[in-house]
């Protein structure tokens, strides 16, 4: 379980969370959702601990993820697995390599048993002929799926997507969400995706989010929130300039 | 006017005692995790790889027409005063204490600092170090331990591999070409040097390697944004590690004296 409390901060005096609370079951699947460049993506690199918060609390799991050092710190971010927007593979590792990579720096397996497990992870997302590729060999639908071929090897309790399909056409963006779906299904983690691919992402997730001015302004099902029919949510949905959402 | 320039003074102090406390506390952090994780042998090896072995040819290179450009320097001068029998030791002396660590040093900074630079640089802003803090891999026991050990062992043996093939330089300059006799040039040699002049000179070269592995690991790993960000990483990272190297080099060489 994940529960923001309250949480502040800011970056040379420009406040990006203003108090913001969230509260996140385990197993959930949530959807983070808001306008670009307004601390989604902050918000995730505080739950997962590379950043604090000048105030509040992020606690997962029942622990506090900013009070935790060293070993602690070390300890609650292998429950993670974390998707980056742009991939953040090794360059100068293969497919194969890049996804071997936690096995190899975090588990005492021998070499035959790491690969017989990196050939299931990227059977499962479809790069199994790949695995000799090194990334700049690779298409973004591709990265997108070695990167999270990579997040899932570890088979994480907690899973956080950063715009997984931001840069991808319609058909390579639904496929990498029926893998996370998939992956969901296999692990039963509990994940957050920050994106913007509304209404498709919508058909994965139990819960959404939407963030705006540091906080969270609409929180609940699709079906709550449709029904209280939230003008901001309306305008976000549409993407019409028009509405209580301004350009930033 | 002048409460501004005292307040202009004292930020710009500020600066630089945060900035030396920075390079402190990485240099540190990055000695925390030396002596206090299991070395990485494998990340050391591919190290020792790019830092020194591949920088073998350009220091063969450079050390061996250093030694004939000196030998053929020195005799001039030398001859001045009838004094070619001492061009052996002169060669050697200038090249094991001087000219091997720092040159070769300097070679290794513009090949391979440099690169290092910019690969932990790119590997920032690509967010790759951040992927390595979410896997609980840490950076400084990944990244920068493997390094900072690669160029303490490799820089004290390319300084090595430089002096001796500036000797051979300097051998084929004034005993082939100049007509000093080989018994002279060698003989002389191995009555002059002695063994602290070598320790002097590996000294040097360990220091070097400290230098140029903590400043160009520092710069990569705390890059700005952006394509420009890395190249300005990289040219300040050469910069400084060029400058500190003289720098050093006169203070360690003004104490050992």
């Amino acid at each position: 379980m994940i529960i923001v409390r309250d949480a502040y901060k800011s970056f040379n005096g420009n406040q990006v969370l203003k108090g913001l609370n969230l509260e996140i079951l385990e197993g959930e699947m949530f959807a983070l959702i808001g306008r670009s460049g307004l601390g989604k993506s902050v918000l995730l690199k505080h739950i997962i601990g590379i950043m604090k918060p000048d105030r509040g609390d992020i606690f997962v799991d029942e622990q506090n993820v900013g009070s935790l050092h060293g070993k602690q710190l070390e300890a609650m971010r292998r429950k993670f697995g974390y998707l980056f927007q742009e991939g953040a593979l090794f360059d100068s590792l293969t497919v194969f390599e890049n996804v071997a990579f936690p096995l190899r720096e975090k588990t005492a397996m021998k070499e035959p048993e790491i690969k017989d497990r990196v050939f299931v992870e990227l059977e499962h997302m479809g790069l199994k002929k790949d695995a000799h590729k090194y990334p700049a060999e690779l298409s973004g639908g591709m990265r997108k799926r070695t990167s999270l071929a990579r997040a899932m090897i570890m088979q994480p309790s907690i899973m956080l997507f950063d715009e997984p399909t931001t840069g991808l056409d319609p058909i390579i963006g639904q496929s990498i969400l029926n893998y996370i779906q998939l992956c969901h299904r296999r692990l039963g983690f509990t994940g957050i995706i920050v994106t913007h691919d509304v209404p498709r992402v919508f058909t994965i997730v139990q819960k959404i989010a939407m963030m705006d001015d540091g906080r969270i302004i609409i929180n609940g099902t699709y079906d709550e929130i449709v029904r209280q029919g939230n003008p901001a949510f309306q305008q976000f949905l549409s993407g019409s300039i028009d509405g209580p959402l301004h350009y930033v | 006017m002048f409460i501004s320039c005292i307040r202009g003074l004292g930020r710009g102090a500020l600066g630089v005692l945060e900035m030396l406390g920075s390079y402190g506390m990485f240099l540190l952090t990055a000695f925390f995790w030396l002596f206090g994780s299991p070395l990485k042998f494998r990340r050391v090896l591919e190290q020792i790889i790019f830092i020194g072995v591949k920088s073998t040819v350009i220091v063969l290179l450079t050390g061996a027409f250093t030694g004939m450009v000196f030998a053929l320097q020195v005799f001039y001068a030398l001859s001045k005063f009838g004094g070619e029998s001492l061009l052996g030791p002169t060669v050697a002396l200038s090249l094991i204490r001087e000219l091997g660590p720092v040159v070769s040093a300097l070679m290794i900074t513009g090949r391979a600092g440099s690169a290092l630079a910019s690969e932990i640089g790119i590997m920032r802003i690509t967010e790759q170090i951040d992927a390595l803090e979410i896997m609980a891999v840490n950076p400084y026991r990944y990244l920068v331990v493997p390094n900072v050990v690669a160029a303490v062992v490799s820089f004290p043996l390319l300084g090595a591999f430089f002096s001796m093939i500036g000797i051979w330089g300097g051998y084929l300059v004034g005993v082939k070409l100049l007509g000093v006799s080989e018994g002279t040039y060698f003989g002389e040699m191995s009555n002059f040097v002695e063994m602290k002049d070598i320790t002097m000179g590996i000294t040097k070269s360990l220091s070097f390697g400290l230098i140029v592995s903590w400043v160009c690991c520092y710069k990569g790993f705390f890059t700005e944004f952006g394509a420009k960000g890395v190249g300005k990483a990289t040219t300040q990272s050469v910069v400084i590690s060029s400058v500190l190297i003289l720098i050093w080099d006169y203070f360690i060489t003004s104490i050992s004296l």
